[in-house]
C-alpha cells in the first residue's frame, strides 16, 4: 500500500488531498514553492458567506496533512518520464520516483497594473482585494488607514476578468461575492462609510450567496451600480475620482472616493502552467490546465498518472476546491487499486 | 501619485526612433494657428542639431480631417497617404515624420490596416498608379515630430539658455501636458509612454526643468473633436469639453500648458477667451489666461529664440506673464510688428481676459 | 457678454459624491425594502399604468438614488396602487408600502 503520491502545491487543495491520501494509507509528498502552507486562502482574513475566519479552514487542513512529507521553499526542476513512472527532480536536489502526481498549483491573482486606466501602482488610494485582506489581517496599510467614517470606498468588480484584451476572458467566479464580503467587512468597521460596488453582472451562484447580497443591500446599505469603471484619476487632495456609466439610468456617473479596491481576478498559476509544460499537459483556451473533460473528468489530465485538483483548472471556491481534492484522492486510489488487479 | 509606477509604464512603451534622415510633412492647419512651430522644428533639427530633415512643397493634406469628419472614404485617404509615401520614396527616405497628430494617427492606422489586409495595400497601389503613375514604399519608421523633440530633449537641454523655472522663486514651473487623442489612443504601443500616461511631453518638461501636473481630466479630449467643432450646432460640446478640463486643472494653478497636436493648443487657447467672455472666468493669475504653447515653441523659448519670431503674438492668451516668470526678455513694442518690423496693426482686446 | 451662438452645456453626468441623500436615507429607515430592489424590471413589465404613462417603480427607485427626485415623484403620480407589482416582485418587496412612503417623504416640500 505504500505508494508515493507527489502533490505539487501546498494550498488547501494539496493539503486536503494529502490528508485523505494519508487516511487511505498512502505516502503523500507535498512540494511547496513558498515558505508556508495554505496558499492563497491562508492570506485571506474571513471567508464568504458565513464570515468564517480563513484560519479555521486552513489550520485543520494543515493538521490533517501533518503525516505527509512536506518540502517547503522547493520547486520542481524537471520531470522525466520513465517506463511506467516519473522521475521528478526538486530544486533541493532530491529526486522522487513515483507513478502518481497531483497538481494543486492553483491560481495567481491577475496583476492589476495591467489595467493601466485603473492606476494601481500609480494612484496612492487604489488597492487590490488581496491588499485589503492583508489589511484586515494586519491593520497595517497607510492607504486603507485614510478611510474614515463618513467617507466613501468603491469596489470594482471584474478587474482582469471577462476581459479579452487583458487575455483573461473567463469569469473569475468568486470576485462578486468577495467584493460583497469585503464591502460588509468595511461597513462593520465604519458604519457610516458610503460603499459602492461597480459591477457588470452580479454572479452570485453559490450557497447562501444571494442571501449575502440581499443583506449587503438591506442591512448594510451598500450601493450597487451596474457599470464597469472606465477610468480612475487622482484629485489634488489625493482622493480618487472614478468614471463609469450607470447603465441602468444610461448616464455617466462620477464619484470621489477615499479608497478604491480592485477585485483582481484569477489566472492560472504560471508556475503550475510551467510544470504542465514539462510533460506537455495541454493548456485550455482560458489559460488554465485542461482536464480530460470539463464535466465528468475535471480531476483527470489527458496524461497517465497526472491529476488535478482546485483552481489549476479554473477559478474555484474553497468548498469546490476541497471537494475536488477529495475526489482526486479517491480517483488516484481507484486507479492504484485497478492497477493492482 | 507614485512616480515609480509611472516610470515602470514608461519603460514598457518605448519605440525605436532613428537618429537622422527624416522625410518631414507639415500639418494643414498648424501653419495658420501657430506659424512659428513647424519652422522652429526644422530650425532645431537641421541647424541646431545638424540633422537631415527633408521636406517637399509637393505634399498635400493626409485627408485626416475629412476622414474623421466622415466626408471621405478610407480608400481615398489611403490613396492620398500612398502618394505622400511615394514622395518620400522618390526623395530616397525611409523614415517618415508627421507634424500633425491626426496625420500620425491616420498613417499608423493605414499602415496597420495594410499589414493586416495586404490585398488592400495592393489595391491602393493600383489606384495610385492609375491616378498619378507613382509607386511607393511603406516607411520603415513612422514618428510624430514630438517623438523627435522628445528624443532630442536632452541635447536641447544642454544648449538651453532658459529653463522652465520661475526666475524669482527658483521653483520649477507647473506645467500641464496635453496629448492629442490620435497620438496613442488608437495604438498605445506607437506612443512614447503609452496612452494612459504618455511620456512624450512629460519627458520634455522634466528635461527642461518644469514640473508635470497630473490633474483629474488630464486624459480628456481638448474639445476640438472634429465633428463637435466643425458642425456649428455641436460647437457647445467642444467648448464644454475644454471648460471641463480647465475646471479640473484650476486648483493646481498651472503656469502653462504644452501640447503636441494641431487642434489642442488652438482650442485650449481660444476657448479660454470664449469662457472668459461668456462666464467671466479666467484661469491664470491676475485675470490672465493660462498660456498654451506647442512643444516646438517651448523648445524655441528654451533655446533662446525671440518670442515674436516664434509667433507667440498669435496666441489669444497673453504669453508675457510666462516670459516674465522664466526671465525671457522681449520687446513689447515689437509684438505686433510684421517682417522687417513692418506695422501690421493691433488686434482688438477681449473684455474679460487680460491681454496685451 | 458676447454672444457666440453656442454655450457651455451642462454635464449630464451624475456625481454620486454630491447627491443629497437625506430623503433616501429616511425612506430606507421607514421602508428598508427600498434598498432590496435588484432592478429586475418585473414590476415595470406588469404595471398597467406603464404603457400609457411610462410609470416604472424600478425607475422611480433608481432615480431617487441618482438625485432625480422630482422626476421620480412625478412618475410616481401615475401609480394606480393596483398592487400588481406587489404580486410579481421576486424579492417580496412590499411595493404598496414603498409607494405610500415615497409619497409621504418626497411630498413634504411640495416637489
Amino acid at each position: 500500500m505504500n505508494e508515493i503520491i507527489l502533490i505539487v502545491g501546498g494550498g488547501i487543495a494539496g493539503l486536503e488531498a494529502a490528508g485523505k491520501l494519508l487516511q487511505l494509507g498512502y505516502t503523500p509528498i507535498i512540494v511547496e514553492k513558498g515558505d508556508r502552507l495554505g496558499g492563497n486562502v491562508a492570506r485571506w482574513h474571513r471567508l464568504f458567506p458565513d464570515m468564517t475566519p480563513a484560519s479555521e479552514v486552513v489550520d485543520p487542513l494543515i493538521e490533517n496533512a501533518k503525516g505527509a512529507n512536506i518540502f517547503l521553499n522547493t520547486e520542481i526542476s524537471f520531470i522525466n518520464r520513465l517506463k511506467d513512472k516519473y522521475n521528478v527532480m526538486l530544486s533541493s536536489g532530491i529526486s522522487i520516483i513515483c507513478r502518481y502526481i497531483l497538481l494543486t498549483t492553483g491560481f495567481e491573482l491577475f496583476d492589476a497594473r495591467k489595467k493601466e486606466e485603473y492606476g494601481y501602482g500609480i494612484y496612492d488610494q487604489v488597492i487590490t482585494n488581496s491588499d485589503l485582506e492583508a489589511w484586515f489581517n494586519t491593520g497595517a496599510d497607510p492607504r486603507v488607514g485614510k478611510v474614515h467614517d463618513g467617507g466613501a470606498v468603491g469596489f470594482v468588480h471584474c478587474v482582469g476578468s471577462r476581459d479579452e484584451k487583458a487575455l483573461n476572458p473567463q469569469c473569475s467566479k468568486v470576485c462578486c461575492i468577495t467584493a460583497i464580503k469585503q464591502a460588509i467587512e468595511m461597513k462593520e468597521r465604519y458604519p457610516d462609510l458610503q460603499v459602492y460596488c461597480f459591477y457588470m453582472d452580479l454572479r452570485l451562484f453559490g450557497k447562501k450567496y444571494e442571501d449575502f447580497y440581499a443583506k449587503a443591500q438591506k442591512d448594510y446599505g451598500i450601493r450597487f451600480i451596474r457599470g464597469r469603471v472606465s477610468e480612475v484619476c487622482e484629485n489634488i487632495e489625493g482622493k480618487v475620482i472614478i468614471k463609469a456609466e450607470d447603465t441602468l439610468s444610461g448616464k455617466p456617473v462620477r464619484v470621489t472616493l477615499d479608497l478604491l479596491v480592485l477585485m483582481a481576478g484569477m489566472k492560472c498559476n504560471q508556475d503550475g502552467a510551467k510544470i504542465g509544460n514539462m510533460i506537455y499537459l495541454p493548456i485550455d483556451t482560458d489559460g488554465f490546465l485542461q482536464s480530460k473533460d470539463n464535466i465528468s473528468r475535471i480531476n483527470t489530465s489527458p496524461t497517465r498518472g497526472f491529476y488535478y485538483a482546485g483552481a489549476c483548472t479554473g477559478p474555484k471556491t474553497v468548498p469546490e476546491t476541497l471537494a475536488e481534492a477529495r475526489a482526486a484522492a479517491l480517483e488516484i486510489h481507484t486507479d492504484i487499486i485497478n492497477s493492482r488487479k | 501619485m507614485i512616480y515609480q509606477g509611472k516610470q515602470k509604464i514608461w519603460q514598457d512603451y518605448q519605440k525605436e526612433i532613428p537618429d537622422d534622415h527624416w522625410f518631414y510633412v507639415r500639418s494643414c492647419i498648424r501653419q495658420n494657428f501657430f506659424p512659428g512651430s513647424e519652422r522652429m522644428f526644422l530650425e532645431i533639427c537641421r541647424n541646431r542639431l545638424g540633422k537631415d530633415f527633408y521636406e517637399t512643397e509637393h505634399h498635400t493634406t493626409c485627408g485626416g480631417i475629412a476622414y474623421h469628419c466622415d466626408t471621405l472614404p478610407q480608400e481615398t485617404a489611403m490613396t492620398i497617404v500612398a502618394r505622400q509615401f511615394a514622395l518620400m520614396t522618390e526623395a530616397g527616405y525611409k523614415n517618415y515624420v508627421a507634424s500633425c497628430i491626426t496625420s500620425f494617427g491616420n498613417y499608423s492606422e493605414i499602415m496597420e490596416t495594410w499589414r493586416e489586409f495586404p490585398e488592400l495595400e495592393t489595391r491602393i497601389r493600383e489606384m495610385l498608379w492609375k491616378a498619378c503613375r507613382k509607386e511607393f514604399q511603406v516607411p520603415e519608421h513612422l514618428a510624430h515630430s514630438s517623438d523627435l523633440i522628445y528624443k532630442f530633449r536632452n541635447q536641447i537641454a544642454e544648449k538651453a539658455e532658459f529653463h522652465l523655472v520661475n526666475k524669482e522663486t527658483g521653483e520649477p514651473l507647473r506645467v500641464v501636458e496635453h496629448i492629442g487623442c490620435h497620438y496613442a489612443k488608437m495604438f498605445p504601443s506607437k506612443g512614447i509612454g503609452g496612452a494612459e500616461y504618455p511620456y512624450v511631453l512629460a519627458g520634455m518638461i522634466e528635461s527642461w526643468g518644469g514640473e508635470v501636473i497630473d490633474y483629474p481630466e488630464r486624459r480628456h479630449c481638448c474639445g476640438y473633436g472634429f465633428r463637435q467643432y466643425h458642425v456649428k450646432a455641436n460647437r457647445g460640446y467642444s467648448l464644454s469639453n475644454t471648460y471641463k478640463k480647465f475646471e479640473s486643472m484650476e486648483p493646481y494653478k498651472p503656469d502653462m500648458i504644452i501640447t503636441n497636436c494641431p487642434g489642442c493648443p488652438y482650442f485650449l487657447d481660444r476657448w479660454q477667451y470664449v469662457i472668459a467672455e461668456t462666464e467671466g472666468k479666467t484661469y491664470g493669475q491676475n485675470g490672465f489666461g493660462i498660456p498654451v504653447l506647442t512643444y516646438e515653441e517651448v523648445a524655441g523659448l528654451v533655446l533662446g529664440y525671440d518670442p515674436w519670431d516664434l509667433g507667440l503674438q498669435l496666441h489669444q492668451v497673453a504669453v508675457e506673464p510666462l516670459l516674465d516668470k522664466i526671465g525671457i526678455e522681449y520687446r513689447p513694442e515689437d509684438k505686433y510688428k510684421g517682417l522687417n518690423k513692418k506695422d501690421i496693426l493691433r488686434p482688438g482686446l477681449p473684455e474679460h481676459m487680460k491681454c496685451f | 457678454m458676447s454672444i457666440f451662438g453656442f454655450k457651455i452645456s451642462p454635464s449630464s453626468a451624475i456625481n454620486l459624491s454630491e447627491l443629497d441623500t437625506r430623503r433616501w436615507d429616511e425612506l430606507c429607515r421607514k421602508a428598508p425594502d427600498a434598498r432590496r430592489c435588484m432592478a429586475c424590471g418585473s414590476c415595470s413589465a406588469t404595471c398597467p399604468a406603464a404603457q400609457f404613462s411610462g410609470m416604472s417603480l424600478r425607475k422611480v427607485l433608481l432615480d431617487l438614488q441618482r438625485g432625480r427626485e422630482k422626476e421620480a415623484y412625478r412618475m410616481m403620480s401615475n401609480c394606480m396602487l393596483c398592487g400588481k407589482c406587489l404580486m410579481v416582485c421576486p424579492r417580496g418587496i412590499n411595493t404598496r408600502e414603498l409607494i405610500l412612503k415615497i409619497s409621504q417623504i418626497y411630498k413634504e416640500e411640495d416637489r
